[in-house]
């Protein structure tokens, strides 16, 4: 008798290729037209991943068709995220992580540099002010610990 | 009692601060917010300019004629997370299975938001309402119409969480023993969002919230009063499936070579192209799958009356007599014979309602 582990829950390619529905290249064609204008009209494009109806095995297809390119940037703040640049150059992939390492968000940005790995006024503001706190303890009587 | 009145009036951006969250940090979770609220990324930074000021409103969540699976399906949401974040930034100070307090303190808990947040709180329903004997369903003595009314008097905005309390859902069936109703039947002088699913997938419900904690203000809704980003578009319209359906590719039973490899589940049942809810991309349990990936037909929970379609495995434009054969048709044909189908659809419900016995309260009396 068939056991319930024996029951295959993979979906089959009918060709023996990795399954995906397809979904890929049109994703790749918006993502040719946002490096066109990002180079002609500097604008920069996002693409939430997570807004799209793709079956099983298009995610897995899209990001191998992307590749991998030169950086990778850790980001820890509210949980990781990872910030990696594809295969091609301007076009990123920014994936954001909770405090369990569970995704958020998985966005696609097709721009010099993704903005969320800028610094930001507020933190620098912030920055000057430890700095300043740590280099002159004895003016402030309001340190935190 | 001061650090929580300091925690009350100050806003997520300080408070997020507070906290040693980075304006990073804060970015990022102003990108998993909009993810969530099915908003374009173009929006964030409208979203963090918001969120920067946002303070805590009042939440007061009332259960009535419910099986607490809206309550089950929201803690379910990712934990620890932008969920999470968004409820240490709402002050959610009724909800009777939630919190700590019971009998007269629950009670006063309620009165005091009421009270204190005079015009600005949100109130969420779970659940119908019984109109047949207020006796059915009661809160501390109190019915469900009597809670219900007394408490929304205040409310900014009513959320109905869940298709019993938007079009009242499972209650409602056939033959409706305890006269149920939704909340948008009783409310008429608020407005009310419908945030229907039986349960609503979890980041929906929040996604809401945050909608109206980001932008102070309820989203834009549809015709049956559901948030155009989460119910803008059929499942059908949406779903991975489609080109099958558009090949005329169907799969016959749960364990052919179709369901096999993973054609249209149409034939079998799926109602996805009457049913407009955010499953084929938000997906479930942590965006794991959802019922068409898992092989299933969509049962259109998120509709009115989906309980007397009559039967969740009848095909929509395939009812009891054999039109197996124009399908073909149906595929070629498109939108007027997807046009007929709901007719036909229409015409079953229709005599599956009128075969329902009458169930009276005495019957119900004498079984129990």
């Amino acid at each position: 008798m068939q056991k319930l582990q024996d029951i295959a829950v993979r979906v089959e390619a009918t060709d023996g290729l990795p399954l995906n529905h397809s979904n890929a290249t049109p994703i790749l064609h918006e993502i040719l037209h946002a490096l066109q204008r990002l180079l002609n009209e500097q604008e920069s494009t996002t693409i939430d991943l997570r807004a799209l109806p793709f079956g099983p095995g298009d995610e897995e297809e899209l990001l191998n068709q992307l590749g991998t390119g030169e950086i990778r940037v850790e980001l820890n703040s509210l949980g990781r995220s990872l910030i990696t640049e594809t295969a091609y150059s301007g076009v990123w992939l920014v994936d954001h992580r909770n405090a369990d390492d569970q995704r958020i968000a998985l966005q696609i940005e097709i721009t010099p540099i993704p903005s969320i790995l800028k610094a930001q006024n507020e933190d620098v503001q912030d920055a000057i002010e430890r700095l300043e706190d740590s280099l002159n303890p004895s003016c402030t009587e309001t340190a935190g610990p | 009692m001061a650090d929580e009145m300091m925690r009350f009036t100050q806003t997520l951006g300080e408070s997020l601060r507070e906290r040693g969250v980075s304006r990073r940090g804060f970015l990022k979770f102003c990108t998993a917010t909009a993810s969530m609220m099915a908003l374009p990324p173009t929006m964030v930074p409208a979203i963090a300019a918001a969120l920067e000021k946002a303070r805590r409103p009042s939440v007061i969540w009332l259960s009535f004629q419910e099986c607490t699976g809206c309550t089950e399906s929201l803690t379910r949401s990712h934990s620890p997370t932008v969920e999470n974040l968004i409820f240490d930034h709402i002050s959610l100070d009724y909800h009777h299975t939630l919190q700590a307090a019971a009998g007269e303190a629950a009670e006063a808990a309620r009165e005091a938001a009421m009270h204190e947040n005079e015009g600005k709180y949100l109130v969420v329903v779970d659940g119908s309402i019984p109109l047949a004997n207020p006796g059915f369903s009661t809160i501390a003595g109190v019915s469900n119409l009597q809670m219900l009314e007394e408490t929304v008097k205040g409310a900014a905005a009513v959320v109905a969480v869940g298709t019993c309390a938007a079009f009242g859902g499972l209650p409602h069936a056939n033959p409706n023993p305890t006269g149920a109703v939704s909340v948008s039947d009783i409310v008429k002088d608020k407005p009310v969002v419908n945030v229907s699913g039986c349960p609503p997938i979890p980041t929906v419900i929040t996604g809401v919230l945050a909608h109206f904690l980001t932008f102070g203000e309820l989203p834009e809704l549809d015709h049956l009063g559901r948030p155009m980003t989460f119910y803008g578009q059929s499942i059908h319209d949406r779903c991975y499936r489609r080109p099958f359906y558009d090949k005329g590719l169907f799969a016959e039973t749960f364990d052919d070579e179709g369901a096999r490899k993973g054609w249209c589940l149409y034939r079998l049942g799926c109602k996805g192209p009457m049913t407009y809810n955010a499953c084929a991309t938000t997906r479930w349990n942590q965006g794991t799958s959802w019922p068409v990936e898992s092989g299933h037909g969509c049962l259109g929970c998120s509709e009115p009356n989906f309980w007397d379609t009559g039967g969740f495995y009848n095909a929509l434009s395939i009812p009891d007599s054999d039109i197996t054969r124009n399908i073909g048709a149906v595929v070629a044909g498109g939108v007027v014979l997807g046009a007929a189908a709901g007719a036909l659809n229409r015409s079953k419900r229709a005599s599956a309602a009128a075969k329902h016995e009458t169930v009276t309260i005495d019957d119900l009396d004498k079984t129990s």
